[in-house]
């Protein structure tokens, strides 16, 4: 007999039986959840592929989709990139006039509140081409009755004093330069000194001794004595004070009450007459009050 | 040379048998029911796997795996028909006992006694040890020990009667 039998044939046989016998198995069985092996056994072998199905589906939809999307994007961005660059500088104008505004009413109210003193609202329109001194130039001058060494202040407090008059333009020299000086007392105990500028954002408060209590935070007001300012102008803050060994004289260290660093409209104080400050903070509790430090009989 | 084809079936001294019609199916049926009726009556019959021992005993002859799996797949559906396990539980287990059986059956020789005592041993702990598995795998099922001291007794049981059986089965071959 030369009959070759076929072991693969038998082998697959036995294959396709057994597995036709476990498939038989898989449908009868059922699992946790009363589902039934064999859909257990085709779901798990399906979702696989499905996942794979819908993840190509999903992929190229959303590819289609963005890149449709992506064809006016550049378009897009230049419009709103432009849009956004109108919208910054129309926000930064708006916000500028905010504050213009602002500034203005404050100037007004103080205006307002010393309406017997007489002062002209200037505008600071530039500043020294020096940069070793500190000057700004403001839109008023002989013109509107500005003469040399008038007080210039701001409602928060004195700004420095005119250096120049033109008949429509004078020079402001500011507190902070180093040629500036200003009577100052300290309002708690009203003890006297210079304030003298120092070329830089700091100012220092000379001829104090040594042995006056001095505290950081203690205001600094005009006393009046320099026949420029009238007294008890807000003038700054002491920020250090330390007793120099070598001199009888305090070392003290002192913060503008007046932003010179951004001074936009400020006012010229046409003539020394005092100012009633007790009426203005009535007037508007905006504008700084006087240091709590300070006496009532001072005010 | 004359022929360099190679010879893959049964060995050439091996004798593949063949029965009388009808002795393998009212042998498979005489097997399930007695199978379904000994273990009501007597409990020593819980070890009986007769079944097994027709399906064992009819691949060793016939020697032809594809007969052999076929018949032990008919067979162990029977079973799993008349009894509560599902189907193919059985059908698994015989199908391979069909195939394996019929695959040794193919290269020595399986006449004698002490051969075909061993064998059923084998058979037994094989057919016990696929239908644990599959009970396992598929059903879930982790009760079912692969060896035990029982079953060792149920396999040398089936076994002595396999000695007995067995010939008695050969009187139903016909003459070659």
């Amino acid at each position: 007999m030369m009959a070759i039998p076929s072991r693969h044939k038998s082998l697959t046989l036995l294959a396709a039986v057994i597995v036709a016998q476990i498939l038989l198995l898989a449908v009868q069985i059922k699992r946790e959840r009363q589902v039934r092996l064999i859909r257990v056994w085709a779901v798990e072998l399906i979702s696989p592929v499905q996942r794979a199905g819908s993840s190509i589906v999903y992929t190229f939809e959303h590819g289609w989709g963005d890149y449709v999307s992506l064809r006016n994007t550049r378009e897009d961005n230049q419009t709103l990139r432009s849009e956004l660059d109108r919208l910054k500088v129309r926000n930064a104008e708006l916000e500028g006039r905010a504050r213009e505004a602002d500034r203005l009413a404050a100037l007004l109210n103080f205006r307002q509140a010393h309406v017997d003193v007489p002062m002209a609202v200037a505008r600071v329109i530039g500043g020294s081409p020096d940069s070793g001194s500190l000057v700004v130039n403001i839109d008023r001058g002989s013109r509107d009755g500005v003469r040399r060494d008038m007080g210039v202040i701001t409602p928060d407090g004195v700004v420095g004093k005119i250096l120049a008059v033109y008949p429509d333009v004078s020079q402001v020299i500011l507190l902070g330069d180093k040629e500036s000086g200003v009577g100052a007392l300290l309002a708690s105990s009203r003890t006297q000194g210079v304030v003298k500028g120092s070329g830089k954002p700091e100012l220092t408060m000379d001829y104090v001794s040594n042995d006056t209590k001095v505290s950081a935070g203690e205001v600094v007001l005009t006393s009046g004595q320099d026949r420029i300012f009238p007294k008890d102008l807000p003038l700054a803050t002491v920020t250090q004070a330390t007793p120099d060994r070598k001199a009888p004289f305090m070392r003290i260290q002192l913060k503008p009450a007046a932003h010179l660093d951004r001074l936009e409209e400020v006012l010229v104080l046409l003539s020394r007459q005092d100012l009633d400050l007790k009426k203005e903070a009535e007037a508007s509790p905006a504008v700084a009050p006087p240091a709590a430090g300070t006496p009532a009989s001072a005010r | 040379m004359e022929n360099t084809d190679i010879y893959i079936g049964p060995e050439p001294h091996i004798e593949v048998h063949k029965y009388y019609g009808g002795v393998v199916p009212a042998a498979v049926l005489l097997a399930l029911v007695l199978q379904a009726f000994f273990p009501i009556h007597f409990r020593w019959a819980n070890y009986l796997e007769l079944p097994l021992l027709v399906t064992l005993y009819f691949a060793l002859s016939k020697r032809n795996p594809s007969t052999g799996m076929l018949l032990g797949m008919v067979i162990g559906l029977l079973q799993d028909s008349l009894s509560r396990t599902p189907l193919g539980l059985y059908g698994i287990a015989k199908t391979l006992v069909g195939f394996v059986g019929s695959s040794i059956g193919a290269r020595i020789d399986v006449e004698h006694p002490i051969a075909r005592f061993l064998l059923t041993i084998v058979f037994y702990l094989f057919h016990h040890a696929v239908f644990a598995l599959t009970s396992q795998l598929l059903l879930a099922q982790h009760n079912e020990a692969y060896i035990s001291v029982p079953i060792l007794i149920a396999s040398v049981v089936n076994a002595l009667i396999a000695i007995a059986l067995f010939p008695l089965l050969d009187r139903f071959r016909r003459p070659s």
